[in-house]
């Protein structure tokens, strides 16, 4: 295993400060019941990574993390999901204030059909940053390693980048509102390998100021990536369709060489459907 | 046994086909027919002076519609100024705020068939609305009934335009803690803005050639208005005027005036058509 | 408290407060817009029916059934209006429906490369475009003249025919319905070949694989399967023409009267209001609005009823 030297010790998600904690969470869409009974607690400034095969739940449990369920009309969320000691769900809670402290980097670069400065600044000017844009832009880009590649062109549509470029250009987006958790669904997904490479070391970057969590179709990244690992499955139910659920959460380390589950066991080593 | 089509069969086609060009040359004739005489008319007439003087009375030479081109502009601004708020913010309800909900479908549904309303009933309702409040036939009531005319069109074109726009591009903009009204009027609709001014200019191309309404709201006038609260001269009212009178002068000036409102029309249709497809998302 | 509501780290609260007051009343000004757009229909007939009142609760229903335009007494009735609106929309779908299938069928299919087809279909729509008003002046100074000979040469021959029994003028019935028949074409032909269009490609190719010729395809398989969207097409363009003022104001003669024969001068309802409503006073603008109410209900049942056809098309598709 390529384990980086910033490896926790072995109790670190119960020891370090908890940033997000979920208590029971189910999550529905209308009478679909996606998601059962999640409990987890994530690690600030770790990165952890969500695995796991297609439709098990891992976006839509991701998106109640910043209440982007909230867009689909459908979706219902049960249970509590603590964000420092706040109920995410809570009435009184205003998602549009979750979102500007929790982050999100989409599967899809989506960059705004505006020049690579709004792009940053947007997300600046809407939360209300007095402070020096230009120099905010910059900073924003050379924290997601971009800035070199258009620093001339910081006039240009952010959709006239590459697919690498852009979903960088979405990253400095997400770190230029300074965030404390970032969201990352499959970021890599839609990106050849050298762009990948990139994003990965920038999350190494990154995890020094941010807390960030990742779902992955790519268990190399995950073990490349991440501190903690949780392995998500789907299950058939007995009324018919599936649910997701949580089946191992611990050290990547852990996941990857001695899982406790035997799914878990079966699909790190790739003997999965 | 051969393998040609029995010459009956083979017939048939050749006569179905020279039937279904024959329909297709004989209704591109009239096409051409009004393209020609208006241009060809309208040029022969045409002058500085039929844009800048009032229309002349019966018997007189000269003249032009002056009055008539800026009534058609203050209706048509009127217009404008009710039916695109309208459309644009009917159309963000519909397609951000109700997406796919019965209550978008009751719009759609009653926009379609106010779009096949007679443009005539428009102006009876602008005459009720209007006319009989202020008393006064008025390039207002004018501006409403073309208003009611455009807002499907309008509403239409806007709405299409803010569904392209990716969703998830909206997701990004919800990501970063923006509300929806930060997303849809930072985001949204600059990016739909290509297709919606498209929309407002078709439909402006559209109204301006409407006559029946104008007809029974703005009446006309010889000489150029004081104020939108007045009878006001529009150039299809002066068409229809003009083209019923028996002086030649003034069946001159309605052929000018014919070919500035459809070179007016032709060209912003065209020019709508190739805007709106030059539009894309990466 | 939670600290999202109350303290907040970044210092935007106050902002964020006013920001979701805006998204509010945002929320909320679209949400009216689109409610008023929705059943501005129900104000514009509620209009109608309050400022027509007076000639409703004089004449009733008596007033669809009686001949009679009097401004002099006072005594409206509408039926030859209603009669001419028909009658000049029924001329002109006769005209419109062959030539206006004809042409769908001949854009649909490839008869001509794309390289033609395009440009023609072009030209069409811009024959949507054309205003009204030109095209009724274009029916008075060059139709009109054009056709008198054909026209005399019917009468003379066919003049037995009751439709045909009165010399033509230069305006009238059938000078009305062609130019109204032009004038709907671009409709039919763009909404039939649609649904020409949207036909499933194996339709076409299993009637050519059992044999059938073009034409047989497009006569027994393709169009009969298409009929229902090509009717819609025929409601809509019924619904333009049956609400059409300047051609008919232009061209039809106004003649308040019930003539068998298409040769002679008529009125729409249309024509009728386009006509007379400037110079109305008292009853007469009522009755005028009574008549408009007439119409905006005809057309609303014709374009309704398109309306369920071509979705219904839609559906099964
Ligand atoms: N918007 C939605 N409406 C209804 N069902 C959804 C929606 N999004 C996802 N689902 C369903 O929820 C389940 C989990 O989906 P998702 O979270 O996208 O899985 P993953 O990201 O693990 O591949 C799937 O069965 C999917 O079909
Ligand atoms: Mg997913």
């Amino acid at each position: 295993m390529t384990v980086s030297n910033t490896q926790p010790n072995p109790s670190s998600a119960a020891t370090s400060e908890v940033v997000i904690s979920t208590e029971k969470v189910n999550i529905f869409y209308g009478a679909f019941h996606a998601v059962r009974d999640v409990y987890m607690d994530i690690a600030r400034n770790q990165v952890t990574a969500f695995i796991g095969p297609s439709g098990c739940g891992k976006s839509t449990l991701l998106r109640c993390f910043n209440r982007l369920n909230d867009l689909i009309p459908s979706a219902r969320v049960d249970g509590r999901i603590m964000f420092e000691g706040t109920d995410l769900y809570n009435k009184q809670t205003d998602p549009v204030e979750v979102r500007r402290r929790i982050g999100m980097v989409f599967q899809k670069p989506n960059p705004f059909p505006k020049s690579i400065y709004d792009n940053i600044a947007f997300g600046a000017r809407i939360n209300g940053f007095k402070g020096n844009m230009d120099e905010l832009v910059e900073r924003s880009l050379k924290r997601a390693a971009l800035w070199d590649e258009v620093k001339d062109k910081l006039k240009q549509s952010g959709l006239s980048l590459s697919g690498g470029q852009q979903q960088r250009l979405c990253i400095a987006r997400a770190i230029a509102i300074q965030p404390e958790v970032i969201l990352m669904d499959e970021p890599c997904s839609a990106l050849d390998p050298i762009s990948t490479l990139r994003v990965e070391d920038l999350m190494h970057e990154l995890k020094q100021q941010f807390t960030i969590i990742i779902v992955t179709h790519n268990m190399q990244q995950a073990s490349r990536v991440a501190d903690m690992t949780a392995f998500f499955n789907a299950e058939a139910a007995e009324g018919g369709g599936r649910f997701g659920y949580l089946v191992e959460y611990d050290r990547t380390q852990n996941i990857f060489n001695a899982p406790q589950q035997k799914s878990t066991q079966d699909y790190v080593s790739g003997r999965f459907g | 046994m051969s393998y040609t089509v029995a010459p009956m069969r083979k017939a048939f086609g050749a006569f179905m086909t020279v039937l279904a060009t024959g329909c297709a040359l004989l209704l591109a004739l009239p096409l051409f027919s009004i393209l020609w005489t208006v241009i060809s008319r309208g040029m022969s007439g045409l002058s500085l002076a039929v844009f800048t003087e009032l229309p002349p009375p019966p018997l007189m030479q000269g003249g032009g519609f002056g009055n008539a081109i800026l009534g058609s502009l203050t209706v048509l601004a009127i217009a404008a100024l009710i039916s695109v708020p309208f459309g644009i913010m009917a159309a963000i309800f519909v397609s951000e705020f109700a997406r796919g909900t019965k209550f978008a479908n009751f719009v759609r549904f009653g926009i379609n068939v106010l779009s096949g309303v007679p443009s005539i009933i428009m102006g009876l309702f602008a005459y009720a609305v209007v006319v009989l409040t202020t008393g006064t036939f008025s390039a207002l009531a004018g501006g409403v009934a073309l208003a009611i005319l455009m807002i499907p069109i309008v509403e239409r074109t806007a709405e299409e335009g803010l569904k392209s726009v990716p969703m998830e591009t909206r997701q990004g903009a919800i990501g970063v803690g923006a509300t929806n009204f930060q997303t849809i009027s930072q985001i949204v609709l600059p990016a739909a803005l290509p297709s919606i001014a498209t929309g407002v200019t078709l439909s402006l191309a559209r109204a301006a050639g409407e006559t029946a309404p104008l007809l029974i709201t703005a009446l006309f006038n010889n000489f150029y208005a004081q104020g939108i609260l007045q009878p006001i001269a529009t150039l299809p009212v002066l068409i229809y005027n003009f083209a019923g009178a028996p002086y030649k002068n003034q069946q001159d000036l309605a052929w000018v005036a014919s070919l500035l409102i459809v070179t007016l029309i032709l060209i912003v249709s065209i020019v709508a058509r190739s805007f709106a497809r030059r539009q894309h998302f990466g | 408290m939670s600290s999202f509501t109350n303290e907040s780290s970044s210092g935007s609260n106050g902002s964020l407060a006013i920001a979701r007051l805006i998204d509010r009343i945002f929320f909320g000004l679209t949400c009216a817009f689109a409610v008023f757009i929705a059943v501005i229909l129900l104000w514009i007939t509620a209009q109608l029916f309050q400022a027509a009142y007076p000639a409703i609760a004089q004449f009733g229903l008596g007033f669809i059934t009686t001949a009679r335009w009097n401004p002099v007494e006072d005594i409206y009735g509408a039926l030859p209006q209603i009669y001419g609106t028909i009658v000049s929309s029924i001329i002109a779908l006769l005209l419109a429906v062959p030539l206006g299938v004809g042409v769908a069928v001949f854009l649909s299919e490839d008869f001509l490369p794309a390289k033609i087809r395009t440009p023609i279909a072009f030209v069409i729509e811009l024959l949507a475009a054309v205003p009204s008003v030109v095209y009724g002046l274009w029916g008075i100074f060059v139709l009109v003249p054009f056709i008198r000979p054909f026209l005399n040469v019917i009468h003379q021959t066919l003049g037995w025919i009751p439709i045909f029994s009165t010399a033509p003028d230069i305006r009238g019935m059938v000078q009305a319905g062609i130019v109204l028949g032009i004038m709907i074409s671009p409709i039919i032909i763009a909404i039939s070949r649609d649904a020409l269009v949207s036909l499933p490609p194996q339709l076409r190719q299993g009637s050519l694989a059992l044999g059938a010729t073009r034409w047989e395809t497009i006569l027994k398989v393709l169009l009969p399967a298409a009929l229902s969207g090509i009717i819609g097409a025929v409601m809509l363009a019924l619904g333009r023409a049956l609400g059409e003022t300047m051609a008919a104001a232009m061209l039809i003669g106004n003649a308040p009267r019930i003539s068998a024969s298409v040769f002679d001068p008529a009125s729409t309802i249309a024509s009728l209001i386009a006509n007379q409503f400037a110079e109305a006073s008292g009853l007469q603008v009522s009755s005028l609005l009574y008549a408009g109410l007439i119409l905006m209900l005809l057309t609303l049942a014709v374009n309704v009823l398109a309306e369920v056809i071509i979705t219904r098309f839609q559906q099964i598709e």
